[in-house]
Formats: structure tokens, C-alpha cells, sequence
């Protein structure tokens, strides 16, 4: 039967031009792509203009055999489409259903009236399914902003497209469902709340037993956005701790929720509905410098963007290229990286706390007992190619050790949502007096800030400048040093730092093996 | 020049055959490295049976340098890297190198004449040890030599790493803080080096040098410029013992060169010290060995100066470092019974309390940060 159709109609094929709306990810943030299409008389062809990457290319054929296979003429005439705006790269699939749409115009099989008011998103299949492709909540972010009324996207995306307010979305399994989508006065019903996928119970503080000093540290940097690298043998629960870190960071915000989702919907890695819970991500460390702060071709996020709001967890961190450990510098620093591709620069979000953690000698037993194999100038390389750039932005430096086996079988020190509420309580006294400045927490505070805003009294000056004068800090380290305190400060409701305030901060930076000791 | 402004016989006195005898063993460091294993009756033969003895082929070559040699270059050549220089022929040489079978020909070092030779006068220690100690040992080195600065003692030693720096360091410490109790112009401390003095060895210790160079002394028995060679190492231990009155091993394995030091002033007739360790440390076996052969066991500067002038002759001066309150005075003794780490201190308590007592300790020199978040105290 189709194939009478088309024979049927594709003789009466009226070229006419047809627009519609559709987006393409750039980096993590949506663009509005215009997809035009010009049939003309002439020998049958179909060209397709506009930056495109090989699968817009490839997407001919798809768009040929979806048309055909849904019962719709394909026009034999010589057909041109172009990707507007021309000088933005485009990559991926996601355009093909905006093409067959405009095709399907263009050839009077339905209205080019009707696309006026919608975008459209998604793959297509030979078949003329609407497959799912990544990036459909900052494709529903663009249509927003661009005034766009209906959004048609595949159907396994529509509750993602509808977390975006003011959108009317349709889910569409194949073309003719996105035809009929594009017609109706009404979009169709969202698909029900399939399954929920049952929030996977985050890690709890409860589980930890011992680890005074890490649990403390884990507070503080979770209060105050500090970078906390944990040292310590194999098996104390380095990587235990670092995971629970989200469960004490305060709770997303709604904006910062979509932003997250957002991210990891164009990453490809997102299941379903708004991410509320903080991303923790732990890339191994045979990790190269584009996987970690973003990179490739087509350009996508690293896994500093996608802990954006989040935890980024370094495990084995000597093991780290170099190289790509520099990289994080920047992203460390301004909370976002900036990639630069021919004459543009991309900017990707990557406000994380950094955890990292790393065995203190090669073998990794040093300090315990006589256990540590290595020998001394073996520990002092060790200890070398782990101090430099990234170390001196570390804020907490602590050790983790064995617990005791009388606290092993003792009770939890802290539960998460207690934690989250004292953490919680100091965010909200950074926030109330970083207002209207850069920074958000004390992590943030450049020098000027902190200079500003961290008060110390009497005591705590001296304790700070006998510290400096000893030669153990760096002024790097002064400065991470007067943050921490400023936020143990926080923590305890106190608006002076004090001195007992900035004796803790240096007890919990101070680099283990040799650094400002006079064993140089 | 600026040795003829100062008056060159304020620094330089060496007379030529002494100058002769020292450009030859920088002459000859090569071939000398060659046989060092005979490194003792070399030294101990005069420069034509030397030169019969190691220069082989080059015998010739070396004889016509040497006739060319000029004693006034020599001189020059030190006064241009800010040497002082005294022979063996000079009466103010240190009398303690004339026991060496060998005593070098001359002694090259930095700084004015006068005080060095006050030092070296001034009842001085050899403070030695292996270049790779453990934290212990660092912290005893330190201890022992701002103790022993502070008594008005000269602590000797090699600038070698490990614990020769750190004692050189710990008696600079104490010159640092211009007490009242050395003199101002005292060395407090002599390094002695292999090579020549100016030079810096080894390289990673180049502050450290920069610093002893211009508040200390440094001595070399070689011309500026000679570079270091194996054998040199053995010869410069056997000046550490000689000028010394007393040798103190504080950490030295089974092989260490310390120990070359130590026996070698037993040779001479010097008092041998070491400071004990664990049993089952490495470091440690060297002063167990000479404390169960009878070296005088050391605990810290007090042993020292009890040994060397008689019990109370001289006073120690007072621990500079802030008064300890109740508390922290307490937290040392649960640091010294073996709790080492913070979560031990607070017993299962929160150790956020722990922490700021032990930054406070830290800041007063009190203790220090081990590997794995453990506290030691320091001596």
C-alpha cells in the first residue's frame, strides 16, 4: 500500500519552502537551529548545507527510508536543506526529525503553516521511529527562551522536556505520531510516571565508624566548598569517606537541579526525571585531559563539568598524568573552563569540591608502624610528585588511618542529614554575608574577598603570623588556611575567627612528610 | 684584591711546600680515587713517593706541573673565593689535627681567620650520621646541635644530607637568635667538606652552605674548585674526628660512613658517643653497636657536656621555646606513652579539640607531624 501512495503522490509534489525550528548543543547550552527546505525541479537529489558532521550527512538516508516507511512520499525532485545558522558546527542526529518535518512541508503533505509554532528533536530510524538523543532538556531550555509553544521530542524524553515550565511538550514514538502532533490543537497526554526509578539510597555518614579527623574534614569542606585530598594506606576507607560527601552537601536548588540535569542529559548519561541528589564522579586515573575538563570532537563535557555542583573524586591522585592534573587548574580556580576550538571558546560550568586521595608512600604503608616497605628517598619522590600546582589548591590535607577496633565497634559519630544540617545552617551564614559579591562560600573567596570578609580577632592574628614566619605555609597556603578557619568559624556560629578556629585549620592542611619541617 | 686590603697575612697563611702538597692531592684526586682503598698510606707519603705511587703514566705530566706550580697563584686563587688559608707549619694550626697520621697541608675555609681558629679551639663536637635517618634521628640532630651551640660548644660535621645537616642546622638556629651566651662572631658550627669549600655538596644543601658560608665556617683540606671524588669522603671523616673532642653517632646503619668517623677518633684517642634508637630500626644499629662497646650513650646535649667538662661544670641554656600549659604538658606525655594520632588522644571523643592543642604544640616547636598523621615529640 505505500508504495501506491507514493507513486500517486509524489506526482503532485508542489515545491514550496518550509521552515522549522530545532537546536543543537553547544558544548551544554542549546542553539537555535532553522532548518529550511527548497524543493525545485531538476534531477532527483538531496543535499544538505549548513556545518553539518557526518551524521547530518548520514541522516539522508535515514530521513529517506523513515519518510518512505511511515507512508509518505518521498519528493524526486531535486531537494535542498540548509542548517541555519551556516556558520555553527553541527554534529550529531538530533536533526533528523526537523528535516523529514520540513521535507514533509515542502512537499504540501502537510501544512508549512503548522510548523511555524513548534521545534522539533530527535533521530530518526530507517523505520521512522523518533529515537532518543541526548540533550533534550537544554533543547527544551532553548525552545523556551526562544518563545517557542510546543516542543516534540521523543517519547522517552517528554517528562525530562517537561521539567522546563511554560513548554508544551509532545512525546512522539515515530514521524506520523510527530505529524499528527504538529497538527493537533492539543499535544498528546505525557506518558505516566513509569516506574520511578526509586532514587538509589545515597551512602550515609551513619555507616562510618572512627575517622574523627576525616569525618571533621568532610564537614568543613562540604560547609565551606573546600578541596580536601585524604591520604592514607589501601583499605582505610579513603574512597568510603569521599562518597559520602554528597550526602552532606546542602540540598539542590530547583535551578541548580535543571542546570545538573541539563548537563548530563547532553552527556548522554542521564536515566530519567531531575537529578536531585549532587553527582559524585570518580574518573579512573588513566583519564586524559579532554576527559576530564571536556574536549573532543564533537566538543563534550568533562567529568569536571559533569561533578558541576557536586563532588569530583581523584582516587590513586600520583597515579594522574601530569599533564592532565595541570589541566584542572583553570576549572579549579574560576569555576568553569573555557575550551577554545578554531575561533571560539566553549565554556563549560565546573563549580565541584575536589576530593582526592592518595597513599602516602608508593607501597602505601608509610607511617604505620614498620609496616611501609619503601625506602626514605622512594617516599620523598613519592611525596614530590604530589605537592606543586595542584596540591598548594587543596584546602584540607588529612590523614586517614585504621580506625580502632574500639571504635569499630562503637556507634556513628554523626548521621548524614545531621551533618547536612549543620552544613546547611554555615552555607546559609556565607550566603547571607558573600551577597552580592562573586562568591558563594568561603571555598570561593579570592584574596581581595578574604580580606574582606574574614575577621580575625587578636589571637588568631598571632597564630596565623607565627605559623607564616615558621616558613611552613606558602601565601597560598596562608590564605587556604584563613578560609578553612573562616569556615570551622561558620560552622560553630561565631562571626570573629578565632584562634582555636585558625589551630584547627592549620592542624587539618599541613602536608604530612617533610614540607616546613627543617628535614629538607 | 680584597685579601691585600684586609692584610694577607690575617688570612692567609700557608707557606708554598704546604700549598705545593694540597694543588698535588687536588692534582692527583683521580688517580688517588683509583687506589683509595690503600687511601691511609697514601695520604701518609711525602708528594715525590706519592706521585711515584698513583700517577703512573702520567707521572711526567704531573712532575712538570707541579716544578710550574706557583704558591703565589694559590693564594690568589683562594683570596678570589673568599678563602682564608693555614698550614701545617703555622703555630696557630688546630693542634687536633697534628694526632692524624696525615694532617692535611693546609685548611681551606671561609671567614676570618681569628674566629675559626677560636672555634676549632673551643672544646668543638662531631655530631654525624647517616644521610637517610628517620624523623627521630632528624629531631635528635636538630636538638643536640642547638643545645650544644647554646653551651658554647662548636658542632662539627660533613653537610652531609640526612643528620649532619640537620645538626649544622640546629646550631645555627641558636646563632640565629644572637643569644647572649656565644659570642657573636663564633661560629657556632664547622662544616667540613670533601671537596672544595666553596662548592656546595652535595647541590640540594646550597642554602644551607650560603648560610654556613656567611655565619659559620666552612673547611676543606683541598684547593677551591677541586670536585668531590670518592675517596674524599673517608679523608674529610678523619678531619670531623680529629678536630672533634668527642664524636657523636646519632643514626648510622651497618655500612654508614659515620662509623669511619667514630673510628677514627677512638683511633685518635677521642671520646666516642651515640644516641640509641629502636632495635628493630635500621638507623639504629650503629649506635647500638658502639654504645655496647662502650661509647658514652647520649641522650641529649647534657650527656655531652657531663662527659666532656664534669657533671654541672657547664650549664645548658634554658629550653627557648614557649612555656607548656597543664594541658599541653599532658598531651605530651600521652604522645610519649604512645598515642600518637589525634582520634588516640581524644579516645573516641571528638578530636576537633585535639587538633587545635596539637596545632598550638606544632607552632611552639613542641611536636611534630609524622607520616600518617602522627605526632612525635620533639626533643
Amino acid at each position: 500500500m505505500p508504495s501506491r501512495n507514493r507513486r500517486h503522490r509524489a506526482r503532485s509534489v508542489v515545491g514550496v519552502l518550509a521552515r522549522v525550528a530545532t537546536f543543537a548543543i553547544d558544548g551544554v547550552d542549546p542553539r537555535r537551529v532553522l532548518v529550511e527546505v527548497d524543493i525545485r525541479q531538476g534531477l532527483p537529489a538531496f543535499t544538505i548545507v549548513g556545518l553539518g558532521d557526518a551524521a547530518v550527512r548520514e541522516s539522508r538516508e535515514r530521513i529517506r527510508a523513515a519518510i518512505l516507511n511511515s507512508g509518505y512520499a518521498f519528493p524526486q525532485q531535486r531537494i535542498t536543506a540548509n542548517l541555519a545558522p551556516a556558520s555553527l558546527r553541527k554534529a550529531g542526529p538530533g536533526f533528523d526529525a526537523a528535516l523529514a518535518l520540513a521535507i514533509l512541508a515542502a512537499s504540501s503533505q502537510i501544512g508549512a503553516d503548522a510548523l511555524a509554532r513548534v521545534a522539533v528533536f530527535g533521530e530518526l530510524s530507517l523505520g521512522g521511529e523518533i529515537r532518543d538523543s541526548p540533550g533534550v532538556l537544554a533543547v527544551a531550555e532553548g525552545a523556551r527562551r526562544a518563545g517557542i509553544r510546543r516542543l516534540i521530542v521523543p517519547v522517552e524524553r517528554a517528562r525530562e522536556a517537561a521539567l522546563v515550565d511554560g513548554l508544551e511538550v509532545a512525546g512522539v514514538g515515530g514521524l506520523k505520531a510527530a505529524v499528527a502532533a504538529v497538527l493537533a490543537d492539543e499535544p498528546p497526554p505525557l506518558p505516566g510516571d513509569q516506574a520511578r526509578v526509586r532514587a538509589v539510597p545515597q551512602p550515609d555518614l551513619a555507616d562510618v565508624r572512627g575517622h574523627e579527623v576525616p569525618l571533621l574534614a568532610l564537614q568543613i569542606a562540604a560547609a565551606g566548598g573546600h578541596n580536601l585530598l585524604l591520604e592514607g594506606p589501601p583499605g582505610t576507607g579513603k574512597t568510603m569517606l569521599a562518597r559520602r560527601l554528597p550526602s552532606i552537601l546542602p540540598a539542590l536548588t530547583r535551578a541548580q537541579a535543571l542546570e545538573v540535569t541539563r548537563i548530563h542529559s547532553v552527556a548522554g548519561i542521564h536515566r530519567e526525571g531531575l537529578i536531585e541528589t549532587r553527582p559524585f564522579r570518580a574518573p579512573h586515573h588513566s583519564i586524559s585531559a579532554a576527559g576530564l575538563v571536556g574536549g573532543g570532537s564533537p566538543l563534550r563535557p568533562g567529568e569536571a563539568t559533569l561533578a558541576h555542583r557536586g563532588v569530583l573524586f581523584l582516587d590513586e591522585l600520583s597515579e594522574f598524568q601530569r599533564s592532565t592534573l595541570d589541566a584542572l587548574r583553570q576549572p579549579l580556580e574560576d569555576g568553569r573552563v573555557s575550551i577554545v576550538r578554531g575561533q571560539r571558546a566553549l565554556v563549560f560550568p565546573t563549580r565541584f569540591v575536589l576530593v582526592a586521595a592518595t597513599n602516602p608512600c608508593p607501597c602505601g604503608y608509610a607511617g604505620v608502624g614498620e609496616l611501609c616497605r619503601c625506602a626514605e628517598p622512594d617516599i620523598r619522590r613519592h611525596q614530590r610528585r604530589m605537592s606543586g600546582p595542584l596540591l598548594d589548591r587543596m584546602d584540607l590535607l588529612v590523614s586517614v588511618q585504621r580506625p580502632l577496633d574500639e571504635e569499630l565497634r562503637g556507634p556513628a559519630t554523626i548521621d548524614s542529614p545531621r551533618a547536612r544540617e549543620r552544613v546547611s545552617v554555615a552555607r546559609a551564614r556565607q550566603w547571607a554575608r558573600l551577597r552580592g559579591t562573586s562568591a558563594t562560600c568561603n571555598g570561593e573567596l579570592d584574596a581581595r574577598l578574604a580580606r574582606i570578609h574574614i575577621r580575625l580577632d587578636e589571637r588568631a592574628e598571632v597564630a596565623i603570623a607565627r605559623a607564616y614566619a615558621a616558613g611552613a605555609l606558602s601565601a597560598r597556603g596562608r590564605h587556604r588556611v584563613l578560609r578553612v578557619a573562616r569556615t570551622i568559624a561558620d560552622l560553630a556560629g561565631r562571626d570573629r575567627t578565632s584562634e582555636s578556629d585558625v589551630l584547627l585549620a592549620l592542624s587539618l592542611r599541613q602536608r604530612a612528610a617533610g614540607e616546613g619541617t627543617l628535614a629538607a | 684584591m680584597k685579601a691585600e686590603r684586609d692584610g694577607p697575612e690575617a688570612l692567609i697563611r700557608a707557606c708554598g711546600q704546604c700549598l705545593g702538597r694540597s694543588w698535588l692531592l687536588g692534582r692527583l684526586a683521580g688517580h688517588l680515587d683509583v687506589a683509595r682503598s690503600r687511601l691511609g698510606e697514601l695520604l701518609a707519603l711525602d708528594d715525590d713517593q706519592l706521585i711515584g705511587a698513583v700517577a703512573g703514566r702520567d707521572r711526567a705530566t704531573v712532575e712538570r706541573e707541579r716544578s710550574a706550580f706557583a704558591p703565589d697563584a694559590a693564594r690568589a686563587a683562594a683570596g678570589r673565593a673568599r678563602l682564608g688559608l693555614v698550614c701545617r707549619c703555622d703555630h696557630a694550626y688546630p693542634r687536633g689535627l697534628l694526632d692524624l697520621a696525615a694532617p692535611p697541608a693546609v685548611l681551606h675555609f671561609s671567614g676570618p681567620v681569628a674566629p675559626f681558629l677560636d672555634a676549632c679551639g673551643r672544646d668543638p663536637v662531631a655530631i654525624v650520621g647517616t644521610r637517610e635517618p628517620t624523623a627521630y634521628g632528624m629531631d635528635v640532630a636538630v636538638a643536640l646541635g642547638r643545645q650544644l651551640a647554646a653551651a658554647g660548644v662548636t658542632v662539627i660535621s660533613g653537610m652531609a644530607r640526612g643528620i649532619d645537616a640537620a645538626a649544622h642546622r640546629g646550631a645555627l638556629e641558636r646563632a640565629d637568635q644572637g643569644d647572649g651566651a656565644a659570642e657573636p662572631c663564633t661560629p657556632a658550627t664547622i662544616a667540613v667538606l670533601p671537596g672544595g669549600a666553596e662548592v656546595p655538596y652535595p647541590r640540594a644543601h646550597r642554602r644551607l652552605h650560603a648560610q654556613l658560608m656567611r655565619t659559620a665556617t666552612v673547611l676543606s683540606e683541598l684547593p677551591p674548585g677541586t670536585p668531590v671524588r670518592r675517596w674524599m669522603f673517608p679523608a674529610r671523616n678523619r678531619l670531623v674526628a680529629a678536630i672533634a673532642l668527642m664524636t657523636v653517632v646519632v643514626e648510622a646503619g651497618d655500612r654508614s660512613g659515620s662509623l669511619v668517623t667514630a673510628r677514627v677518633a677512638a683511633a685518635l684517642g677521642r671520646a666516642v658517643a651515640a644516641v640509641p634508637g629502636r632495635v628493630t630500626t635500621a638507623q639504629a644499629a650503629g649506635p647500638l653497636e658502639l654504645i655496647a662497646g662502650g661509647a658514652t650513650l647520649v641522650r641529649d646535649g647534657r650527656d655531652i657536656v657531663d662527659r666532656l667538662f664534669g657533671v654541672g661544670a657547664r650549664t645548658l641554656a634554658a629550653d627557648a621555646r614557649p612555656a607548656l600549659t597543664e594541658a599541653q604538658a599532658a598531651l605530651l606525655r600521652e604522645l610519649e606513652s604512645g598515642r600518637e594520632t589525634p582520634a588516640a588522644i581524644a579516645r573516641a571523643g571528638p578530636a576537633d579539640a585535639a587538633l587545635v592543642e596539637l596545632a598550638a604544640l606544632e607552632l611552639a616547636g613542641w611536636v611534630r607531624r609524622g607520616l600518617g598523621g602522627r605526632y612525635s615529640v620533639i626533643p
